[in-house]
């Protein structure tokens, strides 16, 4: 033995010495469902397509967003953004404004020309799709790019549905809904216009069609009824809006009263402030708090000068003046007549109270069920009958643009798999990742890009549109202040913060994987985790 | 609309590395090829403050200076779990001899290379704050004095925890150890005694000397890459949580350290030639009970007969180190 004085061992290295041994617990890594993508009507991968936008990768980002929606730049306008209320960011600053990011995607996908990937093979079966809306054009997109053969029909002139004939140009413009349109036609999807569906078991016997899908919408305006002189010019907002895409603008006067708090309402007054009247006074019967518009464009209205009036009832219109009751709100919140009366000069009374679906073309349809004017259907979107789907506004939901198009992704998931004669099933779902599993200390304060707004002048006398994009250099910002909740996105927190060497980098896009051969157990990578992608688990003995 | 710059990356910006920067601008630490100067197998306990600081420090280190370098360890926690014999963790050359004499074994490691011209092999020394505060001060003092070739680097985990958790004269006031139990009029550790080394590293005005904590890595690294560009005696004390002396969860580690400089009471700077020249400012003040209640050698401060009055002396400590070393980020008028 030819060693040192006293040294009787050769020197070790310490990995033979196993520490994971001690471990009672471990670290797993996971993927957990961000709230933005848990909230949205479409269901689209948010955080998904974001972690794309951050990388500058646009085309990249488009293309994951337009796998669950084929309309950013549309959605980017006129979606409510229920994403941006659950954004985890909201409580640490502000939301992520991932709707312009969408907006600012779908803008550059129209303006560099990308265009969906063609189905690889055809099924040979036709599906035909009833309306032309943001649900129907939905279905057709996902249908067409499973590979199968769709026919549209519409009624209308153009197509669109209430995307047109319901949402002015101010916040649509015309422009950019026939682009996002017409890349769906580019996929081989015939589009029939002005072609009403009298009858839709005629009309799939009569194209050969294997399945249908129903998205006719809500086209008729509610009434109600309101004692009217003879001269009292009473309309109702619908018809108004869908009026503003013809010939013949609407004549509505110099004061014009919306009586309704819906959204529309607020289109509706919004577009006679336009026309030219001088005064649009919204009539609703409760509170701001009660209203069911969104509060951003009833602040909106009111910058251009909208007026409206609280807790009044409209009980009698006459040619140049309306007589309302005064309200008050009950213990319950219902607003309760008050006898006391005032008049309010107008020379035109909008009716924006609710739209009814016009379902003749089920008439005589066997085993469908109708329950409160809309068609009932199931978890699969699939009606009463057999091989008729249905969804958008004709169907029990609440009336968005994004939940139709959600709709419209979900029918065509479910006739695919019922052409098959399989039933569809969602993946699981992960488990939601909430704002106590981040460790937001590592995200830097980032205040949210705000969009730029037309001026209120402008507003008051013009169509063009009310909200601004972003251009490139502040889109990558906001994309960036995605927080990633519960999905890795290689931050490399992990793999520096462990003790004991124990995380493994697997290099870009591989993301990381544990060593348990030396890990402890100490848990600090999920507690410096930025974004709760790691979770601790028992240790199975 | 206010101006937003844009930063080199937004999502994860404090993070150890990300996939939207270049990868020189990444940390040492998010490297696939680090240089793992403390392997995996080592005995530390789990979520060890200083086996982390070490390798934070010792990459960096390698990093700075090509992988020629040579370190020496003081006794210490360090020292034992790294090396029972015949097995060792470390992956540079490592010298252990006394506890108290590593700043003096650096010395003439440093005084043997300039012998042999070896002027590209750079020397560490290193220890806890047991061998570096008390029982290697003097040959610390001595090596600052003489301006030697040496980066000491001191892991200050606030006692004696390789012996069970014995005082040391870096111990906080008011801190359970098993010398200072919460017993008496004046529970704890005393107000009044010890020492802040880096400031009398400073009085020694030698080139470099700063601090900083397992939790804000990137200032960590920058601050050993500086200390590299220097020649003579540099000094950088780094603040490591130890879950066992100090009552704490093994995932709260990084968290711990974090708080104590986001309360003030431990405070990160650095400093050359004797005159302070930064300061890492806190982003989010934190009131000190934060720092102190999950801390189990704290809990006499509170629980059924609390303390209030020793909390706020605790206070005034942190108060005046951020006036002291300016924490806390000017008011833009």
């Amino acid at each position: 033995m030819d060693k040192p004085f006293a040294i009787t061992l050769d020197p070790g290295s310490s990995l033979a010495n196993h520490t994971g041994s001690w471990r009672t617990r471990k670290p797993v890594y996971l993927d957990r469902l961000p709230p933005c993508n848990a909230g949205c009507p479409a269901g689209e991968n948010i955080q998904g397509w974001l972690f794309h936008a951050e990388s500058g990768d646009y085309e990249k980002a488009w293309r994951v967003l337009t796998l669950d929606n084929p309309f950013p730049a549309i959605m980017g306008r006129v979606c409510y953004h229920p994403c941006e209320s659950a954004c985890n960011r909201g409580q640490l600053d502000s939301p992520v404004g991932i709707n312009s990011v969408e907006r600012f995607l779908g803008d550059e996908a129209i303006r560099r020309g990308w265009q969906f990937d063609q189905p690889s093979a055809s099924s040979g079966k036709k599906i035909l799709v009833v309306g032309a809306g943001p649900s129907g054009l939905s279905a057709a997109y996902h249908l067409a790019r499973l590979g199968h053969g769709v026919e549209i029909h519409d009624a209308g002139p153009l197509s669109g549905g209430m995307m047109r004939f319901g949402i002015p140009k101010y916040r649509l413009p015309r422009d950019v809904l026939d682009a996002e349109v017409a890349r769906i036609l580019e996929l081989g999807v015939t589009l029939k216009l002005n072609t009403k569906v009298a009858n839709i078991e005629a009309s799939m016997r009569a194209g050969n069609f294997d399945a249908a899908f129903l998205a006719v919408g809500a086209h008729i305006g509610k009434r109600t009824f309101i004692p009217a002189g003879d001269a009292a010019h009473i309309v109702d907002a619908i018809s108004v809006l869908r009026s503003m895409e013809g010939e013949d603008q609407p004549m509505l006067g110099r004061k014009v009263v919306v009586y309704g708090g819906g959204n529309t309402a607020i289109d509706a007054a919004r577009t006679a402030r336009r026309l030219g009247a001088t005064e649009a006074i919204i009539v609703y019967r409760r509170t701001r708090e009660k209203m069911p518009a969104h509060d951003f464009e009833v602040e909106e209205a009111l910058q251009e000068g909208i007026m409206i009036k609280w807790l009044s009832t409209i009980k009698h219109a006459d040619a140049h003046n309306l007589t309302l009751e005064k309200m008050k709100l009950d213990d319950k919140g219902f607003p309760q007549p008050t006898g006391e009366f005032e008049t309010m000069e107008a020379d035109s009374l909008v009716l924006a109270l609710g739209q009814d679906v016009d379902l003749s073309l089920l008439d005589g349809v066997s085993g469908l069920e109708i329950k409160d004017g809309v068609v009932q259907v199931g978890s699969n979107m699939m009606t009463g009958h057999a091989g008729i789907f249905a969804g958008g506004d004709m169907v029990p939901s609440e009336r968005t643009v994004t939940v139709g198009v959600g709709h419209g992704k979900k029918a065509a998931r479910h006739i695919d798999a019922w052409l098959r004669g399989t039933a569809y099933e969602p993946a699981t779902k992960h488990e939601p990742a909430t704002f106590n599993m981040l460790n937001p200390w590592y995200y830097s304060d980032a205040p949210k890009t705000l969009r730029p707004m037309l001026d209120a002048i402008r507003r008051q006398t013009s169509f063009d549109e009310v909200q601004g994009g972003l251009d490139e250099t502040n889109a990558l910002f906001e994309a960036r202040r995605c927080l990633s909740c519960g999905n890795c996105f290689e931050c490399d927190n992990c793999y520096g913060v462990c003790p004991d060497n124990a995380v493994i980098k697997l290099g870009p896009g591989k993301r990381f994987m544990f060593n348990y051969d030396y890990c402890k157990g100490c848990g600090i990578c999920v507690s410096e985790c930025p974004c709760g992608a790691i979770k601790m688990v028992p240790e199975e003995i | 609309m206010p101006f937003q710059p844009i930063k080199f990356y937004q999502t994860g910006t404090f993070t150890v590395g990300n996939r939207l920067l270049n990868p020189e601008q990444r940390s040492v630490q998010s490297h696939r090829d680090r240089s793992n100067a403390i392997n995996s197998g080592h005995r530390a306990c789990q979520g060890c403050g200083e086996a982390l600081g070490a390798r934070y420090a010792l990459d960096a280190a390698m990093e700075a200076s090509n992988s020629q370098l040579i370190a020496a360890n003081a006794t210490g926690c360090l020292e034992v779990f790294t090396t029972p014999y015949p097995e060792t963790s470390w992956q540079l050359p490592w010298m252990h001899s006394l506890f108290g004499n590593a700043a003096a074994v650096a010395t003439g490691i440093a005084a043997a290379l300039k012998v042999k011209g070896r002027n590209e092999v750079r020397v560490v020394a290193q220890g806890g704050d047991g061998g570096t505060t008390d029982i290697g001060f003097g040959c610390l003092s001595g090596m600052f004095e003489r301006n030697d070739d040496v980066l000491y680097i001191c892991y200050d985990n606030e006692a004696y925890m390789n012996t069970g958790v014995q005082r040391s004269s870096a111990t906080p006031p008011a801190a359970r150890t098993a010398t200072t139990m919460p017993v008496g009029a004046h529970p704890g550790n005393p107000f009044g005694q010890g020492k802040f080394v880096p400031a009398i590293a400073m009085a020694h005005e030698i080139p470099y000397v700063a601090t900083a904590t397992v939790a804000d890595l990137r200032d960590l690294e920058a601050k050993v890459k500086r200390a590299m560009e220097f020649r003579g005696a540099r000094y950088i004390h780094i603040l490591v949580p130890c879950p066992l002396g100090w009552g704490t969860a093994s995932d709260d580690t990084i968290l711990i350290a974090r708080l104590a400089h986001e309360t003030g009471l431990f405070p990160v700077f650095e400093a050359e030639h004797g005159v302070q020249v930064s300061a890492l400012t806190i982003r989010k003040q934190r009131p000190v009970e934060e720092y102190l209640k999950p801390q189990k050698r704290y809990a006499h401060l509170f629980g059924a007969k609390p303390k209030p009055d020793v909390i706020a002396r605790i206070q005034q400590r942190a108060d005046r180190n951020i006036r002291k070393y300016g924490l806390l980020q000017k008011e833009v008028a």
